[in-house]
């Protein structure tokens, strides 16, 4: 896209990307080090994923900051202004998927001390891989404002909705065969649905990235693989 | 923003069809070109002015648009070698023809310039002055008549105790107000603003473009403009003028959000040149 005729209008939106860009990284470190202090079972790795997350809040803030100031100084139109809201929404998402990684590193500092099989364990690491994913192709797709990727990463959500079920269920199994098992098992179904909640917020943030390049948002209905409610319930 | 806004750019964008079928043309211009002798200013336009909408032009200097203002009143019929062709119709009326009678449809469609233009007379006969060469009014009437143009152009509170004071004593945005109520006073039905408020602070401003909202509603406007969030604020319609070419027009929500044609973004979003 041509520049513009005002320089520091284009160092204003450039500032704006390159912070989101950051707050990405750091989100997606923390996700990986949250379910890696979970995998094993490290506190001291847990607590620093906790500390950490006030830096991702510090840089929404700053974000926040930034996109006002430029709305107030450039009045941008058009594709500018989908770049400011842009930068607002995907803000906001990054800074709850930091939320959702100290929340699962807080119930490994909770765990303290308890052992279980490992096999509990691997289809949350599942998910985890899918998520990471989602959430490095969703960021490219923004950082290189493609399209087709971000559509890619929002049709993918589904696959991880399914997996989170799949894992309720062998949780479920896990606690029936063995009591010692369920409070364990409790923490990580709220880890699963913490990391699901996460490829949601990818999903968000593929929408976001629709939006400031097509300046609409995504017609369809996104497919969904989450009836987990209804799935448990009618387990029983 | 509707998924229709996203309809093929050729050759003039029209962004948001769907909104534009509701509306009643008062205004219609077709095919129109327009010649300062040899150089040709306006190519092959195609624009709507909608009844009681406002549609804003912008673009570049140079681009076309108060010559297309000019051409809305044949103003342009004042100089030599100045010519117009297409057609550009006011309801059925054919604004073009030679038989128009040019002081009727200068009535019909009054204009607003760039700078102030009050008569050098009170304030008072700056209004009742074109009301007199189109009616005979008695004195009350014609009292009532000023009382009410200065009251549309929301200047009356400001000067009904100095109604014998001269037009030009009055500060700039209210001898704009005046122009307007002027304007108002010999009941048109299209009103023209060419840049009103470039000459203005941004209070007078304020006031002028809350008095084109309410104007609307009595009359179809077409307003001027480089200050583009003015047009975005004041507009329902926007237009995209450039080398004398409609290059897009469309909902104004629409224009400054999701314009459909590169020169229109490139121009709104500060690209140009």
């Amino acid at each position: 896209m041509t520049d513009h005729t005002i320089k520091a209008f284009d160092s204003d939106l450039q500032d704006l990307a390159r912070m989101v860009a950051e707050m990405g990284g750091l989100a997606e470190k923390q996700v990986a080090d949250s379910v890696d202090a979970l995998a094993k079972r490290d506190t001291a790795l847990a607590q620093r994923v906790t500390a950490a997350d006030a830096n991702i809040d510090a840089l929404q803030h700053e974000i926040e900051e930034k996109a006002v100031n430029t709305i107030a100084r450039r009045q941008p139109m058009a594709v500018d202004l989908r770049e400011v809201v842009g930068a607002l929404r995907l803000a906001n998402d990054l800074e709850r998927i930091g939320d959702l990684a100290k929340n699962i590193a807080k119930r490994v500092i909770a765990l303290n001390g308890e052992f279980p099989p490992p096999k509990l364990i691997r289809g949350v690491e599942h998910m985890t891989d899918l998520v990471l994913e989602q959430l490095k192709t969703v960021l490219d797709a923004y950082g290189r404002r493609d399209v087709g990727k971000a559509m890619a990463v929002w049709r993918g959500d589904e696959e991880i909705d399914a997996v989170c079920i799949s894992v309720f269920r062998e949780l479920l199994t896990y606690m029936m065969e063995d009591p010692r098992n369920i409070t364990f098992c409790i923490h990580l179904m709220f880890c699963a649905k913490n990391i699901e909640r996460m490829g949601d917020h990818a999903t968000n943030i593929a929408e976001t990235v629709h939006y400031i390049i097509a300046g609409r948002p995504i017609g369809d209905q996104r497919p969904k693989g989450d009836t987990t409610t209804i799935a448990l319930a009618s387990r029983g | 923003m509707s998924v229709a806004s996203f309809t093929t750019p050729t050759p003039t964008a029209i962004s948001s069809p769907a909104s534009a079928e509701r509306q009643t043309e008062k205004v219609s211009i077709r095919d129109l070109d327009f010649f300062y002798g040899d150089n040709h200013a306006l190519k092959d336009i195609n624009v709507p002015l909608y009844l009681n909408q406002v549609t804003a032009f912008i673009g570049p200097s140079g681009c076309g648009k108060s010559t297309l203002l000019r051409v809305l009143n044949r103003m342009y019929d004042l100089y030599p070698n100045q010519r117009a062709t297409g057609d550009v119709r006011l309801d059925d009326d054919d604004i073009l023809s030679p038989s128009q009678d040019l002081n009727l449809l200068r009535a019909k469609v009054g204009m607003v310039f760039q700078k102030p233009t009050p008569f050098p007379m009170t304030i008072y006969e700056n209004i009742a002055f074109g009301i007199r060469l189109y009616e005979r009014l008695a004195k009350s009437e014609l009292d009532d008549r000023v009382k009410h143009c200065l009251e549309r152009a929301a200047l009356w509170d400001e000067v009904k105790d100095k109604m014998n004071a001269n037009g030009l004593s009055l500060s700039g945005g209210q001898q704009q107000r005046l122009c307007i109520a002027r304007t108002v006073a010999v009941r048109p039905e299209v009103i023209l603003f060419d840049e009103p408020c470039s000459a203005l602070d941004p209070i007078s401003t304020a006031k002028i473009e809350e008095l084109i909202d309410e104007l609307k509603e009595d009359y179809t406007i077409a307003i001027v403009t480089h200050n583009m969030q003015q047009a975005a604020r004041v507009s329902d319609f926007t237009a995209f003028m450039y080398l004398g070419e409609l290059v897009e027009f469309g909902e104004t929500t629409t224009i400054f959000t999701t314009p459909s044609d590169r020169r229109t973004q490139d121009y709104i979003t500060g690209r140009f040149g």
